[in-house]
């Protein structure tokens, strides 16, 4: 398998500038990442506020270039300015707020603009808007104005945008934070699709535990390094760990290892309801206290 | 003391090919000292409606009575209003635009009239109480990560010390332990001040977990408004709307379909575990008593309720934030105690 996205001792400084534009500082946001993500894979990153994750993700579509060290993108050095092109054409953005990104004034317009500017024949952008459009609820606001919709809507319409161009690989910068539950799981059924039907690589950055657990890798982030990498059951059966860097585990999750305090036999890692539920149904079979470990 | 809605409608850009009628004959009471959760699915109505409480939108029709007083009336006193109902706007973006986030967080305060010093001193205390590092009190708002903005932004209606806090999506945005460190803050706050709370959320654990009551919008109506437990338990309504059930909730009915004899009305982690125990008939005691010092031992140990136990990260604001969540274990506890009775 090709590597969609690699990473070599990527290091990457803000500057710091007085007013005329001297640099008088710098604070380093990524502190030396190596990340190898294999075409078609579905990857998620977690961290907390301010550990470098959106900045890490901005260096995917070449919005910022490293500091030090290497980022190739499609095999792509995202350093060379020839490349930028390209670049931005393998890999699609959804930033966190989705006012950045929201740029016309009727929301077929905006998401047409993408495929656009990458020269998609029209009768094509048409086509892929209303498919874009549909496969995040949002078809029947095809005419209004971005500026007017609620915030889940605009978050919506900017997944649609990057959808409809159609990237090898789409980088989500919690794209779930202003949806409503049933939201939230079409937005991941959504990417689950264009997964399995245009084996899109998918790289998601999100602070909803439960939202990545069919993920194939999660690295977390903190002060700028990755601390931790894993499949889901790896990572989340190390809930003391996650709570040093302040994150959690899946509510599900929470729960079993609750029931496992109180005395109840359950293994490590139980990431899903219904693993749960069998596991304790299959205690209360038994109908006494031989499930007891404590 | 309350917030009293009488029929009130609000329409967007009213006779235009966009008008839209976003809050339909809402009519509503919030007492004051309650802690109220907002949910409904996208594009109901959650925003526009909160926006009424401090006067930011005016209804198209209908009336809004603070504290008994109509303020719609020709001469109410808004900026009285805007003192009293702080807002945190669902984008932290749109509140932010100072040079830095210690004049940001200053600017609520100073507005009310206060003294610089007393804005610094409020300022501080907020921005403790958000947990944002010191490093960034002199950074520009553009410079901080999402989640540090959305706390300026809450530091910056904390400072003002409102009567009512509405939060718009607070969470949003915010790393697990940040999310639980500030609402077991505002769950502080609301039982240590008697702050009336307004939380709109997406997440229905974080609203099971800490609200009193809930009200659901749908297509810009009231389409629920109780008690958590009786909300929660129209969770196939609630799917069809947008909505969802807390997942405790969701594993609780799965044990009833498969023969478990649990109470399916549960919503919060340690209730569900100690509902589990009792119906696997794993119950140390039926001593009420008893019953009662294993659940905060449970939830010392880090449950669903606090973090009460966790590490202290060394940050400036663990401090602080060991206070509130002692005591958010403590509100969780007592609401736990009494949904059990
Ligand atoms: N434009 C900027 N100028 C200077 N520093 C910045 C800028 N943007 C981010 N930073 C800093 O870089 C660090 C990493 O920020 P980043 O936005 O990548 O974090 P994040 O992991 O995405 O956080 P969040 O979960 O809050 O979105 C933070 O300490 C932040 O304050
Ligand atoms: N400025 C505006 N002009 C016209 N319509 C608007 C405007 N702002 C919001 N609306 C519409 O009013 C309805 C209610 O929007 P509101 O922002 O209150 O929803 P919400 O429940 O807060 O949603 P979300 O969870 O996505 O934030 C939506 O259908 C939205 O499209
Ligand atoms: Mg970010
Ligand atoms: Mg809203």
């Amino acid at each position: 398998m090709m590597d969609m996205i690699q990473t070599e001792k990527l290091i990457f400084e803000y500057e710091k500038r007085d007013e005329d534009g001297n640099v008088i500082g710098t604070s380093r946001a990524i502190d030396g990442v190596d990340i190898d993500v294999k075409e078609g894979q579905f990857i998620a990153v977690l961290g907390h506020n301010g550990s470098g994750k959106s900045t890490f993700a901005k260096h995917l579509n070449a919005i910022l270039v490293p500091t030090d060290g290497t980022v190739w993108v499609d095999g792509r050095d995202t350093k060379e300015p020839e490349e930028l092109w390209n670049v931005r054409q393998s890999a699609g953005m959804v930033f966190q707020n989705p006012d950045n990104q929201i740029i016309g004034t009727v929301v077929e317009e905006d998401v047409g603009f993408g495929p656009e500017n990458l020269g998609v024949p029209t009768d094509e952008i048409w086509q892929r808007v209303e498919e874009s459009l549909k496969a995040v609820g949002m078809l029947s606001y095809r005419h209004h104005s971005p500026n007017k919709l609620s915030g889940g809507q605009k978050q919506r319409v900017a997944i649609a945008g990057v959808v409809a161009m159609e990237p090898k690989c789409i980088v989500l910068d919690e794209p779930t934070a202003m949806l409503d539950p049933v939201g939230r799981k079409e937005v991941l059924k959504t990417v689950q699709r264009l997964r399995e039907e245009k084996k899109v690589t998918v790289i998601l950055i999100t602070h909803y535990m439960e939202e990545v657990v069919d993920a194939d890798k999660i690295y977390v982030m903190d002060h700028g390094k990755v601390v931790m990498e894993g499949t889901p059951r790896e990572i989340f059966s190390q809930v003391e760990k996650l709570k040093q860097y302040r994150l959690d585990v899946p509510q599900v999750t929470i729960l079993a290892d609750e029931l496992k305090k109180r005395g109840l036999g359950i293994p490590a890692g139980i990431l899903r309801k219904e693993e749960l539920a069998e596991c304790i149904s299959s205690q209360y079979t038994h109908g006494n206290r031989t499930g007891m470990d404590g | 003391m309350s917030i009293r809605l009488e029929h009130l409608n609000y329409i967007y850009s009213p006779n235009t090919a966009y008008e839209k009628h976003a809050l339909k004959d809402i009519c509503l009471e919030i007492p004051a000292g309650e802690f109220v959760g907002v949910i409904g699915h996208t594009g109901s109505g959650k925003s526009t409606l909160i926006q009424h409480f401090n006067g930011l939108i005016k209804a198209t029709d209908g009336k809004l009575f603070y504290n008994g007083e109509n303020i719609y009336e020709p001469g109410y006193n808004m900026k009285n209003l805007r003192n009293e109902v702080g807002l945190v706007f669902q984008y932290p973006e749109h509140q932010l635009f100072e040079i830095d986030v210690m004049s940001d967080v200053c600017f609520g305060p100073k507005n009310q009239g206060l003294s610089p010093e007393e804005c610094e001193k409020r300022a501080l205390e907020a921005l403790r109480l958000v947990g944002l590092k010191e490093k960034y009190y002199k950074a520009s708002p553009f410079e901080l990560s999402g989640g540090q903005k959305r706390r300026a932004a809450i530091a910056g209606v904390l400072a003002m010390r409102p009567k009512v806090l509405v939060l718009d999506e607070p969470t949003a945005g915010l790393d697990p332990k940040g999310r639980d460190d500030i609402l077991d803050q505002v769950a502080y706050l609301h039982k240590q001040t008697g702050m009336t709370v307004i939380l709109v959320s997406h997440s229905m654990e974080d609203i099971a977990r800490y609200a009193d009551r809930i009200i659901v919008m749908n297509h810009g109506e009231v389409m629920y408004n109780d008690r958590p437990k009786n909300v929660f338990a129209h969770y196939r309504e609630l799917e069809k709307a947008g909505l969802a059930a807390p997942q405790v909730t969701y594993i609780m009915h799965d044990l009833k379909e498969r023969g478990i004899p649990v109470d399916i009305g549960v919503t919060t982690v340690s209730e569900a575990a100690d509902e589990i125990m009792r119906a696997l008939g794993t119950e140390i005691s039926e001593n009420e008593d008893m019953t009662g010092d294993g659940m905060l031992d449970a939830d010392a140990m880090g449950g669903d309720t606090s973090d009460a136990g966790a590490t202290g990260d060394g940050t400036p604001d663990a401090d602080a934030a060991a206070v509130g969540r002692a005591s958010g274990a403590d509100t969780a506890d007592s609401k736990n105690m009494e949904k059990k009775r």
